[in-house]
């Protein structure tokens, strides 16, 4: 676990001198307000009467049977259910009221498929405090719904036109923001990535998935599961499911697309702010990801992750797009349930999981968002 | 001489002539090798007393559009590490003028810290900043840096707090780097109490201490010098190169204002 922003050798605090008093306070304020009774009861109260929360855990039975995979009971934790849409307000609403006690007078973010951004937009208008997202050119293009939202909810939002034009490309710009903006702007990053202290911060924002499917699973099936799968990007649905189950005797698999694999196919090395796993030549130069889901288009990790696959606590596998086009066209068939591509890698990867487990096997996947974002590019 | 004696060498004579040290920055390989070491050898002639040699990298967090655009180049042409300590290596061979160089920690890390400090010193650079290396992790570069006598230049920032900046001066082994304004490399901004600045760092180190990002003109770098011990200009040199002339005009005037 972190104590100073480790985990393992991974995490840390790698950004230019210029930012480190700002990550100090932000590290200060987090330490002071993540125990505070008004602030969590404030949290929690907009979790639930905001946010949607707690999400059901459904039993898919159909998607089961329709893989082949009938004698497991799988479940899929409703983070698409939570208001905007994904698991992502339950970070940056987090951070939208951690902003406002810090004093903060402006929002930034770094988007990738959107949905932190319209999360962070969401949050912004919830607090009343403008709200300033930056998102690749690419990414503009191919999740252009998310734009309307986010401009519809108030948002300024800034195409990234350097690098690949993507996730990668749009948190430099963010971070570059934050080296001239930090006095009064909070930069609310949307996953488990980053400078000491926000993959500890956002992970215990997170948290909240893996404590209610944990208190579910035991209430439906009257025991733990043997199996959490969910898909990584940055890595943020992926921790807060897990969390609650890191002591426990449950297997953990995270799902990262085929060609974005850092966990798979990475090797350890420094971008945003964090040691990590990433995709890099030789030289150290940061490699291009690509995978049909944006949210997933990244060739960082975040370190808790990286420390979870070294220690063997979690394994990581990956999709192709093909799979998960398959997988997306099938969850939707068979349940009526229409996954963001990003949630389709662990829907994926999740059904050959299935089969292969033994009968009566409990499975939870974290469906940690919804489609609409996606339609017209599944095919 | 070692690099850390070259870099206080260049110091002490700019003292001596009452003067700032000018120190242009330029980034390796843009748009190829062949350019960079025109460049250097133009900016000596004109009078740089150190030459800032930047390590192109894909994700320069703490650069603007001029630099990100230049390092953008530099890859274009397929500028490795390799490439890098080769075109550095032929500066230093032709040049007196101590060599620093700004490279992104992960292209140390991939290289390993020890041996990019040996070949760092191998092809004659005095001194080394990583700026995405805050000083609670600096231990392991600082002592490769000493084995291979390569002077450590570290950055103090705009807000950086008194203990920061008493650590930062004395984990510096060639100069502190003053960064000037909040923000990336080429903009900037923020009220300039920039003589009380460099006196908090002199308070703790006879270091010397340069000051850079944002510095464009020579009006900016007179302002500079009449404070501070060295004037670091990197986008306003970046923006104009290839062009020799013009960097070489903009160095000569620089030089003049120090």
């Amino acid at each position: 676990m972190s104590s100073n922003g480790r985990f393992g050798l991974y995490g840390g605090r790698y950004v230019p001198e210029t930012l480190a008093p700002a990550l100090i306070e932000l590290e200060c304020a987090w330490e002071r307000l993540h125990a505070d009774t008004a602030f969590n009861a404030q949290l929690s109260g907009l979790l639930r009467t905001y946010v949607g929360r707690p999400t059901p855990l459904y039993r898919a039975h159909r998607l089961a049977e329709a893989a082949g995979a009938g004698h497991v009971s799988i479940y899929l934790k409703r983070e698409d259910l939570c208001h905007t849409g994904s698991h992502k307000l339950n970070n940056a609403l987090g951070q939208a009221l951690l902003a406002r006690a810090l004093g903060k007078t402006r929002l930034i973010a770094e988007t990738g498929a959107g949905q932190h951004g319209v999360a962070i937009a969401t949050a912004a208008a919830l607090v009343g405090l403008p709200c300033h997202v930056y998102m690749g050119e690419e990414d503009v293009r191919r999740q252009a719904l998310n734009v309307q939202r986010m401009e519809l909810l108030g948002a300024e939002v800034t195409t990234v036109h350097s690098g690949s034009r993507t996730l990668k490309d749009a948190t430099n710009e963010a971070i570059r923001d934050w080296m001239t903006s930090y006095r009064d702007t909070h930069y609310a990053i949307g996953s488990v990535v980053g400078p000491h202290p926000y993959p500890s911060m956002v992970r215990t924002f997170q948290s909240v998935i893996g404590r209610e499917a944990r208190a579910q699973v035991l209430e439906c099936e009257g025991r733990l599961p043997d199996a959490l799968v969910a898909c990584v990007g940055g890595g943020s649905n992926a921790i807060g499911l897990f969390q609650a189950f890191l002591d426990d005797d449950v297997a953990m698999i995270g799902v990262e697309a085929m060609n974005a694999a850092s966990l798979g196919s990475g090797t350890p090395g420094v971008l945003h702010g964090a040691h990590s796993m990433l995709l890099q030549d030789a030289d150290g130069q940061v490699m291009t990801a690509h995978s049909i889901a944006a949210g997933l288009d990244y060739p960082g990790v975040g370190p808790e992750h990286a420390w979870l696959q070294d220690n063997g606590r979690a394994r990581y596998e990956s999709v192709s797009d093909a799979e998960t086009c398959a997988a997306f066209a099938l969850l939707s068939r068979s349940e009526g349930i229409i996954p963001a591509l990003e949630s389709a890698h662990a829907i994926a990867h999740a059904i050959t999981l299935a089969r292969t487990l033994n009968p009566d096997s409990v499975m939870v996947i974290c469906l940690s968002g919804r489609g609409d974002k996606d339609l017209g590019r599944s095919t | 001489m070692s690099g850390k004696e070259m870099i206080a060498s260049a110091f002490r004579v700019c003292a001596l002539e009452r003067r700032a040290a000018l120190i242009p920055f330029l980034a390796l390989g843009d748009p190829d090798f062949a350019t960079t070491r025109v460049l250097a050898r133009a900016a000596a002639a004109a009078g740089a007393n150190i030459i800032e040699l930047g390590f192109p990298f894909t994700d320069p967090l703490a650069d603007g559009p001029v630099i990100q655009a230049a390092y953008a180049r530099a890859l274009k042409g397929d500028a490795t590490v390799d490439g890098c300590f080769d075109c550095i290596q032929e500066i230093t061979s032709g040049l007196h003028v101590p060599i620093m160089l700004m490279v992104a920690w992960n292209l140390v890390l991939a290289r390993g810290v020890e041996r990019f400090c040996e070949e760092a010193a191998a092809v004659g650079a005095s001194a080394l900043l990583v700026p995405d290396l805050l000083i609670e992790d600096a231990t392991a570069l600082n002592l490769a840096a000493h084995v291979h006598d390569l002077a450590t230049v570290f950055l103090v920032g705009p807000d950086s707090d008194e203990k920061r900046v008493r650590r930062i001066a004395q984990l510096s082994t060639g100069f502190v780097y003053l960064v000037r304004r909040r923000g990336v490399t080429g903009v900037g901004v923020g009220a300039d109490d920039l003589e009380a600045r460099v006196a908090k760092v002199r308070s703790f180190s006879s270091i010397p201490v340069a000051v850079g990002f944002g510095i464009a003109s020579a009006e900016d770098v007179r302002e500079v010098a009449r404070v501070a011990d060295g004037v670091i200009v990197g986008s306003a040199f970046v923006q104009i190169a290839p062009d020799i002339a013009a960097v070489r005009g903009l160095a000569r005037a620089m030089a003049w204002a120090t």
